[in-house]
């Protein structure tokens, strides 16, 4: 296995070979076990500085990441758009330039416009973690969730997985399509007619609309929030009705004979997507996600910070 | 480039034995101690000890683990080798414990040093000692010697001591590879 990653900044799972993501895999492992330690920090990272800027309000992903640099040692400059200069009128390359000139050396970018994380290495010289994109790609929830997988079923080939919902809004089910398709997984997205992107299927996936059909075919499930910050438009009725037909409960489980693993990126809308006994159940992996999370992340930095060389180093 | 057998089988076997009495002499029964062995390398070491401690000296319920020191290390990044992990076991406290970090070869005494930032996180033991197979004299960066030792030996830089175990390389030996004569 090669013990450097192909690329210098994570714009996209579709980057990523799969080395570099067994790589990220194995790294995130030993990780996990830091994160367990009675002293949870190594000291790998002082001598960096990473600026997560958040154009977009995050919880998870957010204090996730910052864990993460904590967790490696780096210094962290945090940056949301509420109450910076993008207010008077400053462009988001000056912000990162501005940023970049007192000398950071990795940006974190979440940004509400499809592109953003791949716009700004266009014109910027540094290290970039994507950390979602409007609905483009959100890869470290993606790296998550297949790891999380992974640590329930091994090996994931030929394995079947379903992802739930608002297909069509979901960064998340993009970049899950992408990295599980890389390791050989059955998909099949299944969600209301209206909230499945057109042509989907030419990116390898089937497409359902029964969700008891999709659950007795598949190993796991990741259900998805209906982003209704994202709709201008009405795509369903109403959230009861959505609930009734795509929401993940005690009734629709009983009909299954199967044992399913459920996985939610998080927020849940408990309710609507999935209920509260089922999410709290102990098929559900949500609290495995959010741990695996902190790993994942330390992984993907301390791999590309690799690659910043040192002035005067031999 | 000159190759010749710094230890083979027979002398390793003795050292061995040694390192078994001294562990004894200085800990009974190590009860409270935990041997260490630094990954990947150190962990070859420590198996053989502790069998030997087993199985000739009838020592039972020894406290063993294994240390990875890669996030550790402060040759991140200036070091153009790549340098991947491997897996911590640490599964008991070490609150209060006697513990001897356990490496095949010590060299630049960096690996060392980050084992003892690294062994930090598990806690305070009550003290840390080394025990090395292979001593590389005059080549170290910082103030750190064994405490158990097997051989010391003269090697300047760009020599190279090769540690084998027959786990993985058929059988025990050792040997330094001379740039120059």
């Amino acid at each position: 296995m090669n013990k450097a990653l192909s690329v210098n900044s994570l714009l996209s799972i579709n980057d990523l070979n799969i080395n570099d993501l067994n790589l990220i895999y194995k790294t995130a492992t030993y990780f996990k076990e830091i994160i367990n330690r009675p002293i949870k920090k190594v000291p790998t990272l002082r001598d960096i500085t990473i600026a997560n800027l958040f154009f977009e309000n995050s919880t998870r992903t957010k204090i996730s990441f910052e864990l993460a640099e904590k967790r490696l040692s780096s210094d962290i400059i945090n940056f949301s758009a509420q109450y910076s200069s993008l207010n008077k009128g400053e462009s988001l390359i000056d912000t990162v330039n501005n940023i970049l000139a007192m000398k950071v050396d990795i940006i974190v970018l979440r940004h509400p416009s499809p592109g953003a994380a791949f716009f700004l290495s266009k014109n910027i010289n540094s290290i970039i973690i994507n950390a979602g994109d409007g609905s483009h790609e959100h890869p470290t929830q993606a790296l998550l969730d297949s790891f999380s997988l992974m640590e329930k079923f091994g090996d994931l080939k030929n394995k079947n997985i379903a992802i739930v919902g608002d297909i069509l809004h979901s960064r998340v089910a993009l970049s899950n399509i992408y990295v599980l398709k890389k390791m050989g997984v059955n998909i099949r997205v299944c969600g209301p007619k209206t909230l499945i992107p057109r042509n989907i299927e030419s990116l390898g996936v089937d497409i359902s609309y029964d969700l008891i059909d999709t659950l007795k075919w598949c190993d796991a499930v990741n259900m998805l929030r209906v982003q209704n910050e994202r709709m201008n438009l009405k795509f369903f009725p109403s959230n009861r009705e959505y609930s009734q037909m795509y929401g993940l409960n005690n009734d629709v489980m009983k009909k299954l004979n199967n044992e399913i693993i459920i996985l939610h990126p998080g927020p849940i809308n408990r309710g609507v997507e999935i209920s509260s006994e089922i999410a709290d159940s102990d098929q559900a992996i949500i609290l495995d996600q959010v741990e695996n999370g902190v790993a994942i992340r330390m992984a993907v930095i301390y791999l590309l910070a690799k690659n910043i060389k040192i002035k005067n180093a031999d | 480039m000159s190759k010749r057998v710094l230890l083979s089988e027979n002398k390793i076997d003795i050292i061995l034995n040694r390192f078994c009495c001294q562990l004894i002499e200085n800990h009974r029964d190590l009860s409270n101690t935990a041997l260490i062995g630094l990954q990947p390398r150190g962990v070859y070491l420590l198996n053989k000890i502790v069998s030997l401690l087993e199985e000739n000296f009838k020592i039972k319920k020894i406290k063993k683990g294994k240390l990875d020191t890669t996030f550790f290390r402060d040759d991140f990044r200036r070091s153009n080798k790549p340098i991947s992990a491997s897996s911590t076991e640490i599964d008991f406290s070490i609150e209060g414990k006697s513990i001897v970090l356990i490496d095949d070869v010590l060299y630049t005494g960096r690996t060392i040093r980050s084992a003892l930032t690294a062994i930090d996180s598990y806690g305070r033991p009550k003290s840390i000692e080394l025990l090395v197979l292979i001593d590389r004299r005059f080549s170290r960066h910082l103030p750190i010697q064994p405490d158990y030792l097997g051989v010391q030996v003269d090697a300047i830089d760009g020599d190279r001591v090769k540690v084998l175990w027959n786990e993985t390389d058929l059988k025990d030996i050792v040997y330094i590879e001379k740039k120059y004569e």
